[in-house]
């Protein structure tokens, strides 16, 4: 069965779920840091767990960070690795990261309170605000699983933004780029639902 | 004491897909004799567990050191769960949460409630091994927090069991010192517990065992409950 998704491994934990995910979806996903492997997958996800500097490092070392700009099969990056696509991130040392630079703008940290304590953990709905392949059959009514400390800006790469607090980007897009700030592996139904229209695309 | 008398109460797997399709909003799986035994959790059923879960769950039970979360969080979990090894060595939690973030590391806090204010215990899953740590609950929600946890469970120990409401002026105490997501554990016996914990703003969230083991509650129809009180919830 030839390979439907390559999941780049950028470092961290916790790529099993997402890979599970997709096997649910009878998808034949193959986790890798190899250029050649990624240039030819129909499609890519780049998920991340941990820190914006840590996750950079590993690209980087592996020399993904000037091949994942130039990809251009659907790529879609999950919670961290969708914040990587933007220019930099206030995460990380003194001045932050210096991330993927194919969307403008950086994330920044939210801010924490005792009515919005962060990481903000929750389930919660989107506001949509452009139709996009990715949201077909889903609506401002589902609500996806979200876990993070820090946030990208609305601009118009948001396709959906959600509230918490402040609005953020939920869904980002340029060009055959995704980001999900979400994880579509642990929302349940409409999760499924956004997976297996990313394996449409 | 309420918690000295633990259950079995099915297959971990069966109960997993059972709460999935209530859309249950969390899953938390608590080994909790791991510590008091001094084994780590057996992993071969947290992978089991990923492969059917979509929802997110977390994993608690004898997680001592970085490696034996990374073997969990490898095999699936969203999360892991510290309690008592972060009593014994409160420096985990930093080294967790530099690991890994601190999205995935929760600490637990068992809290009985004294003449004095609320106090920490230890190694609450054995009845002969539980323990007063001396240490007072507000100044650990405190450390916890500047030591990296993202999120705290505070199951308070005199309303644990008894099934008559959470414990409101406890979570609200420590619900005013914290600002990362606080679970309340202990107490829930009715629909109108989770309303008053919401109503009340105690908690971000509210954990319950028995009552939906038992089907004493139903989660469908609890949220339903909840809908019709106001307090938005997933459907």
């Amino acid at each position: 069965m030839p390979m439907d998704v390559a999941i780049i491994d950028s470092g961290g934990a916790n790529l099993a779920s997402l890979v599970y995910a997709l096997q649910r979806l009878g998808a034949k996903a193959v986790v890798t840091d190899q250029a050649d492997v990624i240039r030819a997958a129909p499609r890519v996800l780049l998920p991340g767990v941990g820190s914006a500097g840590n996750a950079m490092a590993r690209l980087r070392a592996a020399g993904l960070h000037t091949v994942i700009p130039t990809l251009t099969q659907p790529v879609l990056g999950i919670c961290l690795g969708m914040q990587l696509l933007f220019a930099s991130s206030a995460e990380g040392d003194v001045g932050g990261t210096d991330c993927l630079g194919i969307i403008e703008g950086r994330v920044e940290r939210m801010p924490a309170s005792p009515q919005r304590p962060v990481p903000h953990m929750g389930w919660n709905r989107l506001r949509i605000l452009q139709a996009d392949p990715l949201l077909d059959g889903l609506s401002d009514a589902d609500y996806f699983y979200f876990v993070h400390s820090f946030a990208a800006p609305v601009g118009a790469h948001s396709l959906a933004v959600t509230d918490y607090g402040a609005e953020f980007t939920a869904i980002a897009l340029r060009g055959n780029f995704r980001g999900v700030q979400f994880h579509p592996e642990r929302s349940a139904r409409p999760g499924a639902r956004l997976l297996a229209n990313f394996l449409k695309l | 004491m309420k918690f000295r008398e633990h259950r079995v109460v099915g297959d971990i797997l069966e109960l997993a897909q059972r709460y999935r399709d209530q859309d249950a909003d969390e899953l938390v799986f608590y080994d909790i004799t791991a510590s008091p035994e001094g084994r780590s959790v057996d992993r071969g059923w947290v992978a089991r567990v990923a492969e059917v879960l979509d929802i997110p769950f977390c994993v608690a039970g004898g997680i001592r050191s970085v490696a034996d979360a990374e073997a969990v969080l490898n095999a699936g979990a969203e999360k892991i769960s510290i309690n008592s090894p972060a009593l014994a060595d409160p420096a985990l939690i930093d080294r967790l949460a530099a690991r890994f973030g601190s999205q995935c590391v929760v600490v637990g806090i068992d809290s009985q409630t004294t003449a004095d204010g609320y106090t920490v215990y230890q190694f609450t899953g054995d009845p002969n091994r539980s323990a007063d740590t001396r240490r007072e609950t507000l100044s650990w929600v405190r450390e916890v927090q500047d030591r990296g946890a993202g999120e705290i469970v505070l199951n308070c120990m005199a309303s644990d069991g008894v099934r008559n409401g959470y414990d409101l002026a406890q979570l609200g105490a420590v619900r005013a010192i914290c600002s990362v997501p606080l679970v309340a554990s202990g107490g829930a016996g009715a629909p109108e517990h989770f309303a008053a914990l919401f109503a009340t703003h105690s908690a971000d969230a509210a954990l319950a065992a028995s009552v939906f083991h038992t089907g004493a509650i139903a989660i469908p129809e609890l949220k339903q409950y909840l809908l019709a009180q106001h307090i938005e919830v997933r459907t």
